[in-house]
């Protein structure tokens, strides 16, 4: 019932990432109340609502900067306790944060594996091995040139980029080890039109690669193009859920700011 | 490949409609190139400078001597750059020499019976416990004390570390230290002080450093430490590891003075935090973290071992001296600051390039 894509096969029936009854409380503030939220392979997910809504606090949930006061997450149907960002990426949670989470002080490559480097010897504990850096500038640029993203000097530290091209080393970063969701946290906020268009194809291949992705965003026509099912949240509550189109439109924006 | 074919020619076309911005681009990258090899620029202009100015300097054995004052403060700011690129400082790494070499010599005063050899391994392993400690003592109430800035409590190490030097020796200058300690801060290898050859041992297990997960992740914390932990790294390690190396340096620092000084004293390393931090910042790594290598921290120690033996030789007054370094670091933090403008600046003309 609930699944957007047109194709919905057996696999795509069950979500890849369901969240139950989340609650979320900081201090006097209900951040999340009872929110459900699932998400399925082959989807662009449009996660919409308010400044203060509640869409930061749950993505930040899922991908383990917070924790859930009450709530089930599943993944793959199997209830998965989330605690850290670390245990949400072993989980194939890939997040891009608002603020990008880049290391300005590294290249594309340093950025892609920072916390999970390609290593040798295996024997040795693991922070004292030596780091594998021809094999990750191999993969880096392999992934970009399939993500048919071009940056101006390959060895060039993030910091000196473009922010379209920051958004992409983001973007692609999440891209190159996602396994099962993708969660963008207002992907183009900082860009350009066409710096926009960009990184929104970068998050449509993600799609087309199997992910289940979850998108933020406060552009209604970005909606309505790329979503394939749009979840509106209203003062730590969901208040509904819609499939995108130039005619629901309006009915969304409605939803946001409750009139 | 062939998608990105077409990417240099239309940049080249930007860069006939945009000449200004490139030009302005070029220049950016000319102005960070320069901030980049400045500090050694500028220590070989020094060197050519005192060099004319006061014809002594130049003898083997005054550039002996500025090696062998310099290797403890390369010491002391190759921990500390270790410090500084996960963004954090070290005050205590001066006190910590002083209370390594007392605890050195106490050690082996309170050894009459022994072998020099194992008298000697006691005093060096018991130095060296003295300083890992108080950079574990550091690093752990800095991450777990959940302390907002480690200035705080490295000051506070400082003042214990000197407290305990003088408390232990009871004010006194304890003299006469293990023959190995000796051996380290006073003998010469082909002309070179051995104390050099310690500092560039340092300076390459650092550079090995860089290329294990552990160094990657120094930088990591350095360069952003909310993305760090968001990152999975474990940044409270990483932090705590960054201070024991810089106690561990100044233990290593107090047994190349002692050895030269033949004594433990509450005195000796005064001021270490100071000359470790300027030389570090002044070789043009980042106070702001996550930038800077071992060659920097090197070539800042030799800049102020130099400026002080050219000034020494000059008959300039030590009290002098100090007005100078603190006006070398407000430059060079200056110039920091510049080159994060820069860089900025480039970011800007590169979009609108694109």
């Amino acid at each position: 019932m609930g699944v957007g894509t047109a194709q919905t096969t057996d696999a795509s029936a069950r979500p890849v990432l369901q969240v139950r009854n989340a609650t979320k409380r900081f201090g006097a503030v209900q951040a999340l109340d009872n929110v459900s939220i699932a998400a399925y392979a082959n989807e662009v997910l449009a996660l919409l609502g308010d400044n203060g809504a509640g869409k930061s606090t749950l993505i930040k949930c899922i991908s383990g900067v917070h924790r859930f006061d009450a709530g089930i997450v599943e993944i793959d149907g199997l209830a998965h306790q989330i605690h850290t960002p670390a245990e949400a990426r072993r989980a194939g949670i890939e997040t891009v944060y608002q603020d990008l989470a880049l290391f300005d002080n590294m290249d594309a490559t340093g950025n892609f594996y920072a916390g999970r480097e390609l290593s040798k010897p295996k024997w040795l504990p693991r922070s004292i091995q030596a780091l594998d850096t021809q094999r990750m500038e191999r993969e880096t640029q392999q992934l970009l040139d399939r993500l048919k993203v071009v940056l101006p000097k390959f060895n060039a530290q993030v910091g000196l980029m473009s922010g379209g091209q920051r958004q992409a080393v983001a973007v692609a970063r999440a891209a190159a080890f996602a396994r099962k969701v993708v969660i963008l946290d207002e992907p183009t906020a900082a860009l350009g039109v066409r710096e926009s268009r960009q990184v929104m194809g970068l998050v449509q291949r993600l799609r087309e690669e199997g992910n289940a992705v979850i998108l933020i965003t406060h552009n209604m026509d970005q909606v309505v193009e790329y979503a394939d099912r749009a979840m509106v949240m209203r003062r730590g509550r969901k208040v509904g859920e819609v499939r995108p189109s130039p005619d629901t439109k309006q009915d969304i924006v409605s939803m946001i700011v409750g009139a | 490949m062939q998608p990105q074919a077409p990417g240099p020619d239309e940049s080249s076309i930007d860069d006939r409609k945009l000449s200004r911005p490139s030009g302005q681009l070029r220049l950016l990258t000319l102005g960070l190139g320069a901030l980049r090899i400045g500090p050694l620029l500028i220590l070989i202009i020094m060197v050519i400078v005192v060099s004319i100015a006061t014809p002594l300097f130049l003898m083997p054995r005054n550039l002996g001597n500025v090696l062998a004052q310099t290797a403890v403060i390369a010491t002391l700011a190759l921990g500390q750059y270790v410090v500084i690129v996960a963004r954090g400082i070290d005050l205590s790494v001066g006190s910590c020499i002083a209370l390594c070499t007392v605890v050195g010599a106490t050690v082996y005063h309170a050894l009459p019976g022994f072998d020099p050899i194992t008298a000697s391994i006691v005093t060096m392993l018991a130095m060296l416990m003295t300083g890992a400690t108080v950079g574990l003592i550091n690093g752990s109430v800095f991450v777990y004390g959940r302390l907002p800035h480690p200035f705080i409590i490295t000051l506070a190490t400082l003042s214990i570390c000197k407290g305990l030097a003088y408390e232990i020796s009871h004010g006194q200058n304890i003299t006469g230290v293990a023959p190995a300690v000796r051996w380290v801060g006073a003998t010469q290898i082909f002309g070179l002080p051995f104390s050099a050859f310690i500092v560039a041992t340092i300076a390459l297990i650092l550079l090995a450093g860089r290329q294990l997960i552990w160094g990657r992740w120094v930088y990591a914390v350095g360069g952003n430490p909310d993305a760090a932990v968001r990152s999975g790294i474990p940044v409270n390690g990483v932090l705590v590891s960054t201070y024991v190396i810089s106690g561990i340096c100044a233990a290593i620092g107090a047994i190349i003075v002692a050895g030269r000084t033949n004594s433990g004293s509450g005195l000796l390393g005064d001021l270490g935090e100071l000359d470790s931090i300027a030389s570090v910042i002044i070789g043009g790594a980042s106070f702001l973290g996550g930038r800077g290598n071992v060659g920097q921290a090197i070539v800042g120690a030799l800049m102020i071992g130099v400026m002080r033996n050219g000034l020494n030789l000059l008959n300039v007054s030590i009290f002098f001296q100090l007005i100078v370094i603190g006006v070398i670091i407000v430059l060079a933090v200056e110039s920091d600051v510049l080159r994060a403008h820069l860089e900025n600046r480039f970011r800007v003309l590169q979009a609108a390039r694109a």
